[in-house]
């Protein structure tokens, strides 16, 4: 790679110059050219040669250096670690992924700037975040994904697009005192025993912060059925302390207004109503003439609110990281997409038109094995590039789910440099990773040398 | 166009490179500019010697330590420069004394670290008179932990008490929740506050830390130093029912789904730095939060309550029949060079003056027994640190920081991850016991 230089335009093929061809039979020439190689090749030797086989020889020793030769007892611990197996799995993921999906939304970006005004400025847009950081751009997303959806945008979208469609419930989080008269069903809860047609049905909650008790909340009184009624109380069975009896209705505890009460007989409801101001409801006398019926409050009062995703959770924190990268790298794809379009012959596309080819066909049939060589150079560098990905993984995972976002180049650090002190195993890792970008690598130059040629 | 290609390949390439390049490295060493040696300090005279000195903390700590310096240079017409070592000190100092060039002294966070070191041959006994100095204003725990094969090495000058629940005053209040003397009535008050309609722990549960301080806490008084030193250096195992008994206990609250902000996922997702404006943030969604006198620094940085007012603290409540727990911290000093300044350095940290320095400005806690009360800034501190005085002898040392670093001092491994797991599903109690064996096992025999 060392001895092209990169061109900077794409020269028509008639009249590119073979400087290389010509001096070549020159002994002199030849030497020059060597000496003119020499500070290259000495860098390449320190810096690439050298570390891949001193990595090479260290893999074979244990934690202790030079000392403690273990052969390949590295790499058998390599392949029988459950990290490094998370790890490679997730590697395997980015693999299939990303590049795809960078490649795609790339190419969904070139083909549209082509067509919009201001094309330029949403180019710049799109490719600023390459400007950032790996590292500020993990600090970033961090925050974008925190599940507090005053902090973290990813939530505060979520949570607000859920908020639109469905309406918060008045007590979340609000749960019965005991479970000896309240059972939890369904979100909602249902009184153990029947209360009979004359009865009263003291519902005692606890747990409703202040803020959440509606201000024209009267104090509860217990309960009297209406005449030839069924009714009860619904009330936050709690004082300061815990100062009263646990389901009595003590001075100064409130009832909770717009619960909605259900009568339950065998699973159906016989009837509903809502209490009022003071906690207090009176259902139909005629619900319960069949026997006692059981009574529930609805899991509509109760219900939390869609507090967002765990982003950084175990689940989803691969997802995450991948869509943080999508974000920082579709703007690299889109420009050399944008680049390869630029440069395909307008004829082509032109007579594609004129034979009556539709848009769809002339992108599909035309534009897109005309840039094939583009996109697969993207796709390949990509690959290479994904293959090494580190620190936004370091940066955004949280310690409760590393382990669930490990991937290579992060095992390797950890192992060599994560309190373990390993560098024999990490230096073995550090060979996997090699061996593994390597065909991508080959790939490449390969593509180079034929395109050269 | 295949020239094109190609160009565009070696320019993604550079892209490549140019991304690879924007890592940065940590600070540059400050020099520290002369100063005119101050007259009427008393021997020993140092005029015309540097000492450095390498110690990881930044910011507001660093300017309050280069004052304590400031002090010695002073006393002794020394120069003295401040060296910081980053986040990971041992690594750092390591590589200073690979490249022949380490500081006067150092600052070391982890007693395993100074363990390391004098096995190396890396750090200097104290001289005569330093260990007279030490022997005189700190407790034999101190001493011990400054101790390697029965020769003493550091001197502890700064210490830290992490055996505190701070609490929000108003949601107690509004709970008639009271100060808990036993882990019984910290359990009856947490379910006053739930009951009361707020969550009662803030636990900021993505750094693993915060969870080995919950169960060291737990483990010291429940199980007793003698078992807690067992267990430190692996003597016993994890599976040792002393261990079960402190996870029981430690699931009394941990397996309390609506005990936390956002259940136990919420925990997991909170790191400690937003798990404090929890507790004391406007309105509150937590009632209090355990950990170390540092709670304070956060309260004032992050919150608006005013500590001592709105923020209150007690200490740790004893677990079962034992004594309530002091587990602390500390930053020792040692020698990592066989110098006069370094040794000087050293014996000056040992007194009260020293400690009395720092004091002053606040945000600190000195073990040295003989330090004055009156020194420190606020009636909070003051408590804190006769708290941590008067455990005399029955404090411990932070467990996971005396175990090799692979277990208790690693981001998503070890002992800080098994306890988030166990966080996750605190009814497996034998299973969680079993990992940190596992990883103690292993961590101890590559250590």
């Amino acid at each position: 790679m060392s001895d092209k230089a990169p061109a900077q335009v794409a020269v028509p093929e008639k009249t590119k110059p073979t400087p290389a061809r010509e001096t070549r039979g020159l002994g002199s020439g030849t030497l020059l050219g060597w000496l003119f190689l020499l500070p290259a090749i000495v860098m390449l030797a320190v810096l690439v040669a050298y570390p891949i086989v001193w990595s090479l020889i260290r893999s074979l020793f244990g934690a202790d250096g030079w000392s403690d030769f273990v052969g390949i007892d590295n790499y058998k611990e390599l392949f029988t670690d459950d990290n490094t197996f998370t790890a490679l799995k997730n590697n395997l993921i980015w693999v299939l992924v990303v590049p795809a999906a960078v490649t795609a939304l790339g190419l969904v970006f070139a083909v549209l700037t082509e067509r919009v005004r201001f094309a330029t400025a949403f180019k710049l847009i799109v490719f600023m975040p390459m400007a950032v950081s790996m590292l500020a751009a993990g600090i970033t997303f961090r925050l974008v994904y925190d599940r507090d959806p005053d902090q973290g945008v990813a939530n505060a979208v979520m949570t607000s697009v859920h908020d639109v469609f469905s309406e918060g419930a008045p007590y979340p989080g609000a749960r019965p005192r005991n479970d000896a008269v309240l059972t939890p069903q369904g979100g909602g809860f249902l009184t153990r025993a029947g209360t009979a047609a004359d009865g009263t049905a003291l519902l005692p909650l606890v747990a409703l912060p202040a803020n959440k008790i509606p201000g024209d909340a009267r104090n509860a009184r217990p309960g009297v059925p209406a005449a030839g009624g069924l009714g009860g109380v619904v009330w936050i069975d709690f004082s300061k302390g815990n100062a009263g009896k646990p389901g009595v209705v003590d001075p100064g505890e409130k009832g909770l207004p717009g619960v909605k009460v259900e009568a339950v007989r065998g699973g159906h409801t016989v009837a509903s109503t809502t209490t009022g101001k003071d906690g207090s409801f009176t259902l139909p006398a005629s619900a319960a003439e069949g026997g006692p019926v059981q009574l529930r409050l609805a899991a509509s009062n109760f219900a939390k609110s869609f507090a967002g995703y765990d982003w950084l959770g175990p689940n989803l924190i691969t997802a995450a990281i991948i869509g943080a990268y999508i974000w920082m790298w579709a703007g690299f794809a889109m420009v050399l997409i944008a680049a390869g379009l630029a440069a395909i012959p307008r004829d082509a596309l032109e007579a594609a038109r004129v034979d009556g080819a539709t848009e769809w066909q002339v992108f599909r049939r035309v534009t897109i094995p005309l840039l094939a060589p583009v996109l697969v150079v993207v796709m390949v560098t990509l690959v290479i590039n994904v293959l090494k990905i580190f620190d936004l993984v370091y940066i955004i995972s949280l310690g409760s789910s590393q382990k669930e976002a490990n991937v290579l180049a992060l095992q390797m650090y950890i192992a060599s440099f994560g309190g373990g002190n390993n560098q024999g195993l990490g230096s073995a890792i550090g060979i996997l990773l090699f061996l593994l970008v390597l065909p991508a690598m080959l790939f490449n130059i390969r593509r180079f040398r034929r395109e050269n040629r | 166009m295949k020239r094109l290609v190609g160009a565009l390949a070696v320019a993604s390439m550079l892209a490549m490179g140019l991304a690879a390049c924007s890592d940065d490295g940590d600070g540059k060493d400050k020099k520290s500019d002369s100063t005119p040696s101050g007259g009427g300090a008393p021997v020993p005279r140092l005029d015309g010697t540097t000492v450095s000195v390498a110690a990881v903390w930044t910011g507001d700590e660093q300017a309050a330590f280069k004052k304590v310096l400031a002090d010695f240079e002073k006393r002794t017409g020394a120069k003295t420069e401040f060296i910081p070592t980053g986040d990971s000190a041992s690594t750092f100092l390591g590589q200073r004394v690979e490249g022949n060039a380490p500081p006067d002294v150092a600052f070391l966070a982890q007693p395993g670290v100074l363990q390391q070191f004098a096995q190396k041959g890396w750090i200097k006994p104290l001289a005569p008179d330093v260990q007279q100095a030490v022997q005189a204003n700190f407790s034999g725990q101190w001493q011990k932990l400054g101790s390697y094969q029965d020769k003493l090495y550091g001197v502890y000058y700064k210490g830290a008490n992490k055996s505190l629940i701070w609490y929000n005053a108003k949601v107690y209040e509004n709970a008639g929740a009271t100060e808990a003397k036993t882990w019984d009535d910290l359990l009856k008050n947490a379910g006053l506050i739930s009951d009361s309609g707020t969550p009662p722990f803030a636990i900021g549960g993505a750094d693993g830390w915060v969870l080995t301080d919950w169960f060291e806490n737990i483990y010291l008084s429940q199980a007793g130093p003698e078992k807690y030193d067992q267990l430190a250096k692996h003597k016993i195992p994890w599976t040792d029912p002393s261990v079960k008994a402190a996870l029981e206990t430690l699931a009394q609250v941990f397996g309390k789904g609506d005990w936390f902000p956002g259940g136990s996922g919420g925990v997991l997702q909170t790191e400690f730095p937003a798990s404090v404006p929890q507790a004391f943030g406007d309105p509150p969604k937590a009632g209090m939060i355990a950990g170390g006198d540092f709670i304070g620094t956060n309260i004032i940085k992050d919150t608006k309550a005013k500590i001592g007012t709105d923020a209150k603290f007690f200490g740790f409540p004893a677990v079962g029949t034992g004594k309530a727990p002091v587990v602390t911290g500390g930053d020792v000093a040692v020698a990592m060079k066989d110098s006069p300044g370094a040794q000087a350095l050293l014996k000056y940290l040992a007194s009260p003056d020293a400690a009395k320095v720092w004091a002053q400005q606040g945000g600190y806690l000195s073990p040295n027994k003989n330090l004055d009360f009156a020194a420190y800034r606020d009636d909070t501190t003051r408590g804190i640190a006769k708290n941590l005085i008067a455990a005399g002898d029955d404090f411990r040392f932070d467990l996971s920081d005396q175990t090799p670093a692979a277990f208790g001092g690693t981001k998503g491994e070890g002992e800080w991850r098994d306890l988030q797991d166990f966080l996750r599903n605190p009814s497996d109690v034998a299973g969680a016991q079993a990992k940190l064996e596992a990883d103690a096992a292993k961590a101890f025999s590559a250590g």
